[in-house]
């Protein structure tokens, strides 16, 4: 029988504790539209996702209403782009305008795969995809864009990294004038997972069926208000055992409307990725619940022993939840969408060190962070090439998000507005790192990556 | 079928009354009721049957806010709190 309790635990999560299901992102193979011809290839490209995602955003009101929980995004990510470019040459900015125009037709707010996976080397496709993501992000609006540096089987490509410093650069001058949002849709991964349903580092794998529905379940407030009210004597095995409970019950929530949504769509449910997102929105903060935990700002010492605990904690109680987890799963740390971060960085108890240790420890990585508007590409390539090694040396994913603020400094301030926010300029080391970046070549895989 | 109907807010008269008429109104049939008032705040929770409902969920629920103003009124449908509390 249902009881009073957990009825009005359920509201509370949802109404003043900002419960929701992140996303549903429709991850849709494009690799059936590949033609010599470019206009014919785009052609498919729209005819495909259209006929698959008509109906996915009245799926996801019908589901809304139908349990008066909010879901906040619809997205579409699509095989990485650059696998078409392969086959048809041309301009893939036609690729990104396609995308672009099918997203809004079908009524989605955005979409990813103008992505390329060059962790090993580049092929013909693979280059001028990369070589066209700053305008392509400047002349688009949905259009989200990851690229695949380096993985613990392949090691890092380094001429990719050295690439990727350039190309974030100019990707954030191509929208100066639009508080240079390009960087804001572009990631670069390491180990980059195939079923990712969070943007901006969606794309939909090689290794995916045809069409499959992936959810994004978040609630960091949820985690929050539990743990606020527990008493401040209990012990830190308490404190994992509160966030596993909770983090059951908000996948449970993620499963339900994955199966429901994937049944009234007819395309199998792929994936429940059992994130703690945070928005702007102030409570729904990853940094908050590191401070519920003790500490009296996110980033002085034990930050990353907190975060670790918060990141296990969750995948534990997500894994028992559903039947099938995947993604990134875990804690999201992205500074300009977290009102603690965003408090935190402002003060300056949190710096880029600091951030990046903890990236060791948690899902994704340096993630929207706003760097100064002159810092040098190759400081961008050492920023990447650090992060990627965390994440092959540690069998994990890892990402960077930063946004060179064209005409900011230190201390002033971006502001996207909505989902993504608005940080601080952050401080960044101004000793070169330029030497090692040109020398370019690959690092080689690490010991573990032979694990046959 | 079943969903749940909350209906949160300050007490004031003919509350229960409101909203058991505009379920009959839909043909939800209600199953159960349980409320309490806390302070002067009103808290009530009902479990209607749907299946035989001549309306859409969220039109019963556009009525209930129309009928019963000032408070925050949720319908959702059972499934929602049995897979989120029970193994």
């Amino acid at each position: 029988m249902l009881n009073m309790t957990d009825i009005m635990e359920t509201i509370t999560m949802i109404q003043d504790e900002n419960l929701d299901i992140r996303t549903i992102t429709m991850g849709i193979s494009l690799l059936d539209c590949c033609d010599s011809d470019i206009q014919r290839s785009c052609e498919k490209v729209y005819d495909k996702i259209y006929r698959y995602a008509k109906d996915l955003v009245k799926t996801g009101k019908d589901i809304e209403k139908k349990y008066d929980i909010p879901i906040v995004n619809k997205r579409i990510s699509v095989t990485p782009i650059a696998m078409l470019v392969g086959a048809s040459g041309g301009d893939p900015v036609q690729y990104a305008k396609t995308l672009d125009r099918v997203a809004k037709d079908v009524g989605v707010n955005f979409i990813g795969g103008f992505s390329a996976l060059v962790h090993k080397g580049f092929s013909p496709g693979d280059k001028a995809l990369i070589e066209s993501i700053p305008r392509a992000l400047a002349e688009t609006d949905f259009v989200c864009s990851s690229v695949n540096v380096g993985t613990t089987k392949a090691g890092i490509n380094m001429d990719a990294v050295k690439l990727m410093g350039r190309i974030v650069k100019e990707a954030a001058e191509a929208t100066k004038e639009n508080q240079c949002i390009g960087a804001a849709k572009l990631v670069v991964f390491c180990n980059a997972p195939e079923d990712n349903p969070f943007m901006a580092g969606a794309f939909h794998g090689p290794g995916e069926p045809d069409c499959v529905l992936n959810v994004g379940v978040s609630g960091p407030g949820v985690v929050r208000a539990a743990l606020a009210k527990m008493p401040d004597h209990a012990d830190l095995t308490e404190v994992a055992d509160m966030i596993k409970k909770t983090a059951f019950k908000i996948t449970r929530m993620g499963q339900l409307v994955g199966t429901e949504a994937s049944k009234q769509l007819g395309v199998p449910f792929g994936i429940i990725d059992l994130s703690l997102a945070p928005t702007p929105a102030i409570g729904d903060s990853v940094a908050y619940i590191l401070e519920e935990i003790g500490l009296e700002q996110c980033g002085t010492h034990g930050t990353t022993a907190a975060l670790a605990m918060l990141n296990d904690a969750v995948k534990k109680g997500g894994v028992m939840a559903s039947s099938n987890v995947g993604g990134l799963s875990g804690a999201f740390i992205p500074v300009t969408e977290d009102a603690g971060m965003i408090a935190a960085a402002r003060d300056g108890s949190l710096s880029i060190e600091k951030l990046e240790a903890m990236t060791a420890v948690c899902s994704v990585g340096l993630d929207m962070i706003v760097i100064p508007g002159d810092t040098p590409p190759e400081t961008i390539s050492a920023i990447i090439a650090d992060e990627a090694a965390i994440g092959m040396v540690n069998s994990k994913t890892t990402a960077v998000r930063v946004i060179p603020a064209v005409g900011l400094n230190e201390g002033e301030e971006l502001d996207f507005g909505g989902l993504l926010g608005n940080g601080p300029v952050m401080k960044l080391h101004n000793k070169s790192s330029a030497k090692m970046i040109n020398r370019g070549g690959r690092i080689p895989a690490p010991l573990q990556s032979l694990k046959n | 079928m079943k969903a749940v109907v909350t209906v949160i807010g300050k007490d004031m008269v003919g509350i229960l009354a409101k909203v058991s008429t505009t379920c009959a109104n839909a043909n939800a049939n209600v199953v159960e009721v349980t409320q309490s008032v806390l302070q002067e705040y009103f808290a009530m929770v009902m479990l209607i049957d749907i299946s035989k409902m001549n309306c859409e969920l969220d039109t019963l629920r556009e009525d209930l806010q129309k009928n019963v103003e000032g408070m925050t009124i949720h319908v959702m449908h059972e499934d929602i709190f049995n897979s989120m509390h029970r193994i």
